[in-house]
């Protein structure tokens, strides 16, 4: 299944902004963070779909997901 | 020997009093309100001689204390018809504390058609007229200050919009490198405007360093306080590196970021002025991504960003600025905003308000989504000449709305809505309504726990939580407004315990006193308390703690939600003691 996945901030450092990446049927969240190095204490933020979400939700085809490290302003 | 500087601008006189013993704990907000809650009359005409415009420092600014020096100015605002209190950092309320001014009030207002400044230093203040600095820009006029008393004064000033009395107008504040930070919201420049105040400088020459009745303490408070900054990824490293504007892109992937008019919650342009991008172009400029805005500011958000050539353009370039002339007004060229931070800056207008102004505008048909060139080209030869479509936009989106017949006119108390959509942001939504300011961002940041997962979670699109969230959070943010520090120690000390306690305690051990962080709680529901009052009495009812219509009526994409709390959940806000 295809999964848009987007990293912001300092995650996009040697990694890439924004890509359609294929992974298996069944793929959870954290997998995903974890198949980018992105270790589970770093992210501050995941969003899917526009929506927060938790690392064990199941994905399915077609899903936008945004991960951010813990970031502020105002 | 602490004490109050009125300064009447009537009879072109000051005095120095000692400090009332109610006054005496107090600093900040907590004393701007206490001051205008018991000396201007709540149905006063805001422009008029009975409107008083108060400076106080912070309860710990001057001390050693990490990111303490901010400056607080409080008046009954033209904008709201409410009670304000705006806050910025710069050098000013450093030196006010260490000339240990509790407060500068300003009274009264001059018969006459001059100007004045007035000069503060340890023997008192003099009052001079002013002619050749009337009509400059808060930059140059920065400059022919410095250099009319040789060395680095403090300079609190108004610029072209102020002297005009423009409902935008704000009060500058310089910072050590002589830029700009801003007394923002709500028109305090037109107050002192009205008093017909051209600047105030200060001087702390021959001042000895501040100390506290408890050094030992206070030394020990002051090291946790500060690593529990530097220790906290908000903080220590977000804030740091990619400035407040980091948020353009959480808030465009929420569904939250109000753009064109709050239409819509996402913009396409959004990565061509997010933090990332800002970040990128202020290095290969060789700008500064990372600058303090007030002496001893650890966590340094701000920046200075240069132009194509290298030069400086801005500083204090703010993601709430970005958002609103970017995402809300469609401009996706950042030189462009840029350009209209420096004008807006040196007009000495908030850019919260101009940008939310122009929104409502573009709809109007004044000039189109999109065109950074004119909205540049209207702040410099408009706002800046005082035309009359300068003073329409010069006077708020309020007015705006209501001149071209509108009903999406995005202000809550005649105050423009800052950079989070009410309706899939909701808890921000509930302090827009319910903040004694007016529609405003600072009052309850309850963005940190509705979309960054700071301080716990709440669902930004459900109203579960909402209104004990926001109230909490804004009785909050009154405390720390009080103690003179920036508002972003808010994000430590909602994760890490040991932020509020050292702050509580660097309280005590600097005054000699035993406060308690219920006590600190109870500082911030006094202030509310008080400023909620003024308001009933300046006709600010719960009928005004409202959002306009059009949020319950329009769903905002891509979420497709509508702001949806009823009068009775919003009014229960009130309910605590």
């Amino acid at each position: 299944m295809l999964i848009t996945v987007k990293l912001f901030a300092n995650f996009r450092v040697g990694r890439f902004v924004v890509e359609v990446r294929d992974y298996p049927a069944g793929t959870a969240i954290k997998a995903v963070s974890g198949s980018l190095g992105l270790a589970s204490q770093e992210i501050g933020m995941t969003m899917l779909n526009g929506r927060h979400a938790e690392p064990e939700r199941v994905l399915k085809d077609g899903d936008v997901l945004a991960f951010f490290p813990l970031l502020g302003g105002g | 020997m602490r004490h109050i500087l009125r300064v009447n601008l009537a009879s072109l006189s000051s005095l120095r009093e000692p400090v009332p013993e109610a006054w005496a704990s107090l600093g900040g907000r907590a004393l701007t309100s206490t001051v205008v809650a018991q000396e201007v009359p709540p149905a006063c005409h805001p422009l008029g001689p009975n409107n008083k415009l108060v400076f106080a420092p912070g309860m710990l600014t001057g001390t050693p204390a990490a990111n303490s020096g901010r400056l607080s100015a409080g008046s009954k605002s033209p904008l709201t018809g409410g009670i304000k209190e705006s806050n910025a950092g710069g050098t000013a309320a450093r030196m006010l504390a260490k000339l240990e001014i509790h407060a500068l009030i300003l009274e009264g207002m001059p018969q006459g058609e001059a100007w004045y400044s007035l000069h503060v230093t340890k023997d008192g203040v003099s009052i001079q007229e002013e002619r050749d600095t009337v009509g400059m820009g808060n930059y140059e006029l920065v400059k022919v200050v410095h250099a009319r008393y040789g060395k680095p004064v403090a300079v609190v000033s108004v610029g072209p919009a102020g002297e005009m009395r423009m409902l935008t107008a704000n009060i500058s504040v310089a910072d050590k490198e002589q830029h700009l930070r801003s007394l923002g919201r709500g028109g305090l420049g037109a107050v002192m405007g009205s008093k017909r105040v051209k600047f105030i400088s200060i001087d702390d020459s021959g001042t000895p360093a501040i100390t506290s009745k408890n050094p030992e303490k206070f030394k020990e408070a002051a090291r946790i306080f500060a690593k529990t900054l530097l220790d906290h990824p908000v903080s220590g490293k977000g804030l740091p590196t990619y400035g407040t504007n980091v948020l353009v892109n959480i808030l465009n992937e929420a569904g939250g970021l109000p753009t064109r008019n709050f239409t819509q919650g996402t913009f396409e342009g959004h990565d061509k002025i997010s933090g990332e991008t800002m970040h990128d172009t202020i290095v290969a400029r060789g700008g500064a991504p990372t600058h303090p805005c007030h002496p001893g500011c650890i966590i340094r958000c701000s920046q200075i960003y240069n132009d194509q050539d290298g030069n400086y353009l801005t500083s204090g370039f703010e993601y709430e600025t970005i958002w609103g002339f970017g995402a809300d007004c469609c401009v996706e060229n950042l030189d462009d905003i840029a350009m209209a931070d420096h004008l807006m800056d040196d007009l000495g207008v908030d850019s919260i308000e101009t940008a939310v102004t122009f929104g409502v505008a573009m709809e109007a048909g004044v000039l189109s989504f999109g065109d950074g060139k004119e909205v540049v080209r209207i702040l410099r030869d408009e706002v800046g000449k005082g035309t009359p479509l300068g003073r329409l936009l010069g006077g708020g989106a309020a007015q705006v709305g209501r001149a071209y017949g509108l009903t999406r006119v995005p202000v809550v108390k005649g105050q423009g809505i800052p950079a989070y959509d009410p309706r899939s942001v909701k808890g921000i939504g509930v302090n827009y309504a319910m903040s004694t300011m007016g529609a405003d961002h600072t009052s309850g940041y309850a963005v940190a726990t509705n979309i960054l997962n700071v301080g716990g979670r709440v669902d930004p699109l459900g109203k579960d939580g909402q209104v004990e969230l926001a109230r909490n959070l804004n009785i909050a943010t009154a405390a720390i407004d009080s103690t003179g520090m920036c508002l972003f120690v808010a994000f430590p000390a909602l994760d890490i315990p040991e932020c509020l306690s050292s702050l509580v305690d660097m309280i005590n051990a600097h005054y000699g006193i035993s406060l308690t962080g219920d006590d600190v709680t109870a500082l911030g529901k006094s202030v509310l308390k008080l400023e909620r009052k003024f308001n009933l009495a300046a006709g600010l009812g719960p009928e005004q703690d409202r959002l306009p219509e059009f949020f319950c009526l329009e769903p905002l994409p891509p979420h497709n939600v509508v702001w949806d709390f009823t009068p009775a959940e919003l009014d229960a806000y009130w309910d605590f003691d």
